[in-house]
């Protein structure tokens, strides 16, 4: 299975949905694309900068350009036109929602590429409960935080926050695994693309306002951080440095035509300049990150380097271990073939596992985890440099509330059970479904 | 009275949650403290921002007024709660009309309706004795005090602190933090240039529900666990340790100054809910102490926390007499003061002011409650088993 078979059926009409969406959203409302601001409306923004939120302009003709569950239409009627029925006998029988035989990692293989994780090795998120003494282990992985930072070894870094980082090394440590230092001229950067987000309003910028408003405002946590997002979102939309990570995505930015040249290569631009264009609940990728950085400039590096790295990968198509289709796969087949009956169970009620989970892995199950699980799961997605991880945190939520799972008749029954997720701990659902469950 | 009976109230409680009697009682407990053990000792009971009463104070207002020209001061009514009644100003002039008997001339709109309001909110009421009426006309009892121009914010906006402690006698001083809380944000951002929006400078959720901006569906609350491990992520472990314990001292310190002044009863008890406000300095400020903190919710947390705070009241309270009375925690208090300091050691004697000395205080932490509870009245039925 190769990037280019994907490219070509798949991810190119998926695009073209998505920019007709634009394009339609845009001639409906006669707004365009991009406009110049006036020199007043400059002004205003200006002084507004720190405090977008309290701005509460009519968004209610503005609808998200997609939302998690279309895009998961789509990778379910994926297919490869080259493969042939014959060749895998276990593919054959696979009975979830994604079809492409993709090779995803099994519980011995995940054993091993999660080995930090296993039972006799220390945990933030298990060992550092208010059960265990500290000095058992909280202690000693503290001070070699502080060693690490203090050394500023980037590849120590990440083998360390393989067992989770202390809260007060956190905001450092992830800066050093992302190689985020803060230097004159990213600040100066940043300060840029602020400029630009006074000089000119984009249609996107709409679309970002509304997602906030509709997502993280309505957080009982992070609400609090409204302004920061608009001061990231903006800014990020406007960052044409963004589009080199679409060199090793499958995707292709969306382009647009300047007025009447439709077609002529030399009028193209990308639209938006970053060639993202967010979908309903993007938001939520920077929101955990106010917990952590306070300083905009800061803020906007980390968010952009987990979003070239990884988030990028839970939207758009492609063959990558840790893309997403491969990441529904690796879940669909965790469930069915460790827990089988479950499995068989919701898919005979109508109730795809995939279409419940599909939410949470899109967004790295953030707004869906308490905010310090959700960051000690995001500890674990850098030190291991993958995104497997979520596949198998939302098979091991499955399987904790298996018993419950089995007694539902609906689909509506099945989302009732799995709505409130904020009160699970990650790191012990983790290591029960990998390390202590008999298979 | 009967033995078995009890009451959640101190007879005279307004000497803690009445600002003018609070402000009182702290002046002269810190000139006691000074007097008997120094300036240090007195200077732990500067957490209260300088407060003067009205009328009678109004010249001493003056003379400090004229010492720091351009800072801002806040005027509160004596005996009024969820932020009725409460305005800025920087100059005296916008006092002069106040002074003159107009009862002021910003009071809010929802202040047009009579005093002896029949519009009592749910859960929450105001606590004040029937001397209180003569108070109405023709002019109230205010403070002016100090307002704090440089609080803590967080993502731009302005916040303070809801604290609970469990008062269950005052002669000894018997009282209990509880570890929930919750800090209650402003819905606009924090600016002083606009002295007139209220919404952004009082955090009552009260005077939130009636801003253009507040949707009820957020609540603007965060639970103090999840405040303190931001902080903790901010500023490092050991920064929060000492906010933290700071704040403790202004729970001890506010009760010992009304010790004596309290008509003891060994029927009552009391819940207090405690206001802070931090600054940048991350220093904590006491705003003011509530004897009926509001009990409704505002979200389905909200309603959990206070559902169980009365639970674990109630416990403490003991009316089925389940308790062998040495307990250092029940459910989600932790016993602060018992005649003395707490330590948190496990079976080690209370000491005070010794070199490992940590406080039984977990405002903040986990709230295992539930585990706790089980755990206590089962060990507390075997060693009633074990003695009959």
């Amino acid at each position: 299975m190769t990037l280019t078979v994907l490219k070509s059926t798949s991810q190119g009409s998926w695009e073209k949905r998505i920019l007709k969406s634009l394009n339609s959203m845009c001639t409906e409302l006669s707004i365009p694309l991009a406009r110049k601001r006036p020199v007043g409306e400059q002004k205003e923004l200006l002084n507004k900068w720190n405090e977008m939120g309290t701005d509460e302009p009519d968004l209610s003709l503005f609808r998200p350009v997609y939302a998690p569950k279309d895009f998961l239409e789509v990778l379910i009627n994926l297919r490869n036109p080259n493969y042939e029925n014959g060749d895998s006998l276990s593919f054959r029988t696979h009975l979830g929602l994604i079809q492409v035989p993709l090779k995803v990692k099994d519980i011995p293989e995940l054993k091993e590429f999660f080995v930090e994780l296993g039972l006799t090795t220390g945990q933030l998120g298990i060992d550092d409960s208010t059960q265990v003494p500290p000095e058992l282990f909280e202690n000693e992985h503290v001070r070699i935080g502080q060693k690490v930072l203090a050394e500023q070894d980037s590849a120590a870094a990440q083998q360390y926050i393989r067992q989770g980082s202390p809260t007060a090394l956190r905001a450092e440590l992830w800066a050093l695994i992302l190689n985020i230092s803060s230097q004159p001229e990213d600040i100066l950067y940043y300060e840029q693309l602020k400029t630009n987000v006074i000089q000119h309003d984009l249609l996107v910028d709409s679309l970002i306002y509304k997602d906030v408003k509709l997502t993280a405002s309505n957080d009982d946590y992070y609400f609090v951080f409204e302004d920061y997002l608009y001061q990231v979102l903006l800014c990020f939309s406007r960052d044409t440095s963004v589009l080199g990570h679409f060199a090793y995505n499958s995707a292709s930015p969306p382009k647009s035509y300047i007025r009447g040249k439709l077609g002529l290569e030399e009028y193209a631009v990308f639209y938006p300049p970053n060639g993202v264009i967010p979908f309903h609940g993007f938001s939520m990728y920077v929101a955990p990150l106010c917990f952590l950085y306070h300083e905009p400039s800061k803020l906007y590096q980390i968010f952009r380097e987990m979003y070239v790295r990884f988030f990028f990968r839970l939207h758009s198509i492609s063959s990558h271990p840790s893309g997403i289709v491969s990441l529904c796969l690796l879940f669909e087949t965790l469930l069915q073939t460790y827990l089988p009956q479950l499995f068989y169970h919701l898919r005979e009620i109508g109730a795809q596992p995939l279409r419940i989970s599909f939410k949470w892995m899109v967004r790295a199950f953030s707004g869906y985890l308490a905010t310090d699980q959700l960051l000690l799961l995001w500890d674990r997605i850098l030190g291991y440099n993958s995104l497997e991880i979520l596949a198998v945190l939302a098979a091991a939520v499955f399987a904790f509330r298996a018993v419950n799972l089995m007694e539902v008749t609906s689909l509506a029954a099945a989302e009732a059970v799995l709505a409130d997720l904020s009160t699970l701990k990650v790191m012990p659902l983790l290591q029960i479904f990998l390390f202590a469950t008999v298979t | 009275m009967d033995e078995h009976v009890r009451i959640s109230h101190f007879r005279n409680h307004y000497e803690l949650t009445r600002k003018n009697y609070m402000v009182k009682n702290l002046k002269r407990f810190r000139k006691q403290l000074e007097r008997e053990e120094g300036k240090l000792e007195a200077a732990k009971c500067d957490f209260f921002p300088k407060t003067f009463e009205m009328p009678c104070e109004y010249h001493l207002f003056v003379e400090e007024f004229r010492k720091n020209p351009g800072i801002t001061w806040i005027m509160k009514p004596v005996a009024r709660s969820q932020g009725k009644g409460i305005f800025l100003f920087r100059r005296l002039k916008d006092i002069m009309d106040w002074r003159k008997g107009t009862a002021g001339k910003k009071l809010t709109s929802s202040e047009a309706q009579p005093a002896r309001s029949a519009v009592n909110p749910p859960g929450g009421h105001d606590a004040r004795s029937s001397d209180d009426q003569k108070d109405e006309i023709p002019v109230e009892n205010y403070v002016a005090q100090r307002y704090i121009e440089n609080p803590y914010l967080v993502g731009g906006r302005k916040f303070d602190l809801r604290v609970y402690v469990l008062v269950m006698s005052y002669i000894p001083l018997r009282a209990w933090l509880y570890r929930d809380g919750f800090a209650r944000f402003s819905n606009t951002r924090f600016t002083l240039s606009s002295i007139d929006d209220q919404y952004v400078h009082l955090t009552n959720v009260a005077v939130q529900k009636t801003s253009p901006d507040y949707h009820p569906k957020k609540g603007c609350k965060w639970m103090i666990q999840r405040f303190r491990q931001y902080l903790a992520s901010k500023h490092g472990p050991e920064a929060v340790e000492t906010l933290f314990s700071d704040m403790d001292n202004i729970f001890i310190r506010s009760l010992q100054s009304v010790q004596k002044v309290i008509i003891s009863d060994k029927h009552c008890f009391e819940l207090y809910g405690y206001d802070i406000l931090i600054d940048q300095d991350l220093k904590p400020w006491l705003l003011e102490v509530n004897a009926s903190p509001s009990l409704t919710a505002s979200s389905q947390e909200d309603y959990e926390l206070k559902t169980c705070l009365l639970e674990d009241t109630l416990h403490v309270v003991d009316m089925e007499a389940r308790l062998t009375g040495r307990e250092k925690r029940v459910g989600g208090f932790d016993l602060m003061w018992n005649d003395g300091p707490v330590s948190r050691e496990e079976g080690a004697p209370d000491l005070s002011g010794m070199g490992n000395f940590v406080t039984n205080t977990h405002l903040g932490c986990v709230n295992d409650r539930k585990k706790q509870l089980r755990q206590l009245f089962r060990s507390l039925q075997s060693q009633k088993k074990a003695s009959s």
